[in-house]
């Protein structure tokens, strides 16, 4: 082959070697917050090297687009990254996913073109792993931008049934398997704009009937498919890297997704085949609820956190959206400097995708060491004076752990109820996203305060400051 | 090789990758999952080096401008992840830290 590249073949898989050990590298270093963010730049150099090498290696053509792709790209890129707010954050990984993907359906499709073009057929193989790339990548960006629209509120939070959405799903499995037949025997591009016209039909299917509590299984197993189309992507161009570093992207994807769901004590097919707290939850809204609670001002619940010795902070996503972290932060620091143990418990579904909560209390400086997990904290409420519930709901509910006819039976929550007393932040009395109404809000050691959760904290903090 | 040598050979890299994700990403406390997806997600744009090639090596106009598409879009990812990535974990801190 005449060629002016730079680089050798060797030479440029040397690179490729040298870029995913420092890919392995980096996520290792994403072991501890102290290392952490080391091991994201070492990720950082890793694709510098990528495509370096992939640049001084291959005889390229046509730059005036590579540069104008790359350019805009990286504005796009940095200026989101500077000006999107933590709580926003889920809706940034969402999207981001999704250009993964269809950057993978699109490399795919220039590949065919280019192939096609060539007139020496293709190889069975690399018909597969087209497909494969533009189905998975193509699933992944409708998908994503359907998680997007949900948890920014543009498309409804609640779960949309269609009748006959099986059926519907089984047909387009169909028709892509007949499409990749065809593609093989026959390739041209109409079988492929087929399975991607059926693979993007098929991501806003598949995300659409998912509810939003939901959300962090669903932005998790994106990240993954991302990952895994960017593989499926390197086995068509014969590439290492992208097949290394995409499986890497998978594995975390799926690990995440697992963690979630295990967390709600769902299976996968559970969650993806949608409905939660619909179907089954119509039992729950059927008596009208009588039962007495107890509600308290701000200035009885600074009055209470005064007198305590320990205290658990327990939130949730209405923290987000009240955007209370730093009020809570404040609180914190108020209690801390009157002697009072301060930790948070942090339940893995809590938020709108993993480790959300963490993030957003960083944000307001709360040393993470003082996040504490489920395994961690579980065992700490029963010495506990009062923990307060600022915005969670459904991770809080003891009838996760007696009642076996409860659609979140068997969930794994946190123990707030074996606390001495507990405050609860919330707007109303509305159920929570499963549907089912919290016992926690009925116990005698239970205290509703009602209000947005940034004003009820301000306002118990400068109570507190009085005292 | 052969087409089914070179399949096996990228199966094989495939598989041991999954294996070397999964051992080194359970190691990850939940505090970072965050960062961890966004992190990941910049890694995921690695498909640039695919974009590059098929940009380069495209005969026609549709191949350039789909391959000038798809480094674009990459970018976004390669770019924003890592940027948001240290964003975040800047703020990390441990009690007794400034």
């Amino acid at each position: 082959m005449n060629t002016t590249a730079l680089f050798s073949i060797d030479a440029t898989n040397i690179g490729y070697i040298i870029a995913a050990i420092l890919f392995i590298v980096g996520l290792k270093r994403l072991g501890s917050p102290a290392t952490a963010r080391s091991g994201n730049r070492l990720s950082a150099l890793a694709m510098l090297v990528a495509v370096l090498v992939t640049v001084l290696g291959n005889d390229l053509m046509s730059w005036e687009w590579i540069i104008g792709g790359l350019i805009g790209g990286s504005i796009i890129g940095a200026f989101s990254a500077k000006k999107i707010a933590m709580t926003n954050m889920p809706q940034l990984v969402a999207v981001f996913n999704g250009f993964g993907g269809a950057a993978s359906a699109v490399v795919a499709a220039a590949e065919l073109i280019r192939l096609i073009d060539n007139g020496d057929g293709i190889a069975e193989n690399i018909s597969i792993t087209i497909m494969a790339s533009v189905i998975v990548g193509g699933v992944t960006l409708t998908g994503s931008f359907i998680a997007y629209g949900k948890l920014q509120g543009l498309i409804t939070t609640k779960p949309l049934l269609l009748p006959i959405r099986n059926v519907i799903n089984v047909a387009l499995l169909i028709g892509m398997i007949a499409a990749t037949v065809w593609l093989v025997i026959d390739p041209s591009l109409t079988p492929f704009l087929i399975a991607a016209g059926i693979a993007l039909a098929l991501g806003i299917l598949v995300v659409i009937p998912i509810g939003g509590a939901d959300m962090p299984v669903v932005i998790a197993l994106l990240n993954s498919y991302s990952g895994i189309a960017g593989a499926a992507t390197g086995f068509v161009l014969g590439n290492n890297v992208l097949i290394i570093a995409g499986s890497l992207v998978g594995a975390s994807g799926l690990i995440l997704t697992r963690i979630m769901t295990k967390a709600m004590n769902r299976s996968l097919a559970n969650v993806m085949l949608g409905g939660f707290g619909v179907e089954d939850g119509a039992s729950a809204s059927g008596d009208e609820e009588t039962r007495p609670i107890r509600s308290i001002q701000p200035d009885d619940a600074a009055m209470m956190l005064a007198y305590a010795t320990s205290v658990i902070f327990v939130p949730g996503y209405g923290l987000a959206v009240a955007q209370a972290q730093h009020q809570v932060r404040e609180l914190a620091d108020l209690l801390k400097d009157k002697g009072i143990s301060v930790r948070y418990a942090i339940h893995p579904v809590a938020g709108r995708m993993p480790g959300h909560m963490n993030v957003l209390l960083a944000e307001a400086n709360v040393p993470y060491d003082e996040l504490k997990d489920l395994d961690e904290i579980n065992g700490e409420f029963s010495r506990t004076d009062v923990a307060v519930v600022i915005g969670a709901n459904d991770v809080t509910n003891p009838s996760a752990r007696t009642d076996t006819s409860s659609p979140i039976y068997g969930m794994p929550i946190l123990n707030v109820d074996q606390a001495q007393s507990v405050i609860m932040m919330k707007r109303g009395m509305s159920a929570g996203f499963a549907g089912v109404q919290n016992e926690l809000f009925f116990l005698e050691k239970t205290m509703m305060l009602f209000g947005d959760a940034k004003d009820s904290v301000e306002k118990i903090t400068s109570e507190l400051k009085d005292l | 090789m052969t087409d089914t040598q070179m399949l096996i050979a990228a199966l094989t890299v495939f598989v041991l990758a999954i294996f070397i994700g999964y051992e080194v990403i359970t190691k990850v406390p939940p505090t970072l999952h965050t960062p961890l997806m966004s992190g990941s997600n910049a890694i995921s744009g690695i498909v640039i080096v695919g974009a590059l090639l098929v940009a380069g090596q495209a005969d026609g106009i549709i191949g350039q401008i789909l391959g000038a598409i798809a480094v674009g879009l990459a970018m976004i990812n390669v770019v924003g992840g890592f940027m948001v990535t240290d964003r975040m974990l800047k703020m990390f801190k441990r009690s007794g830290d400034k």
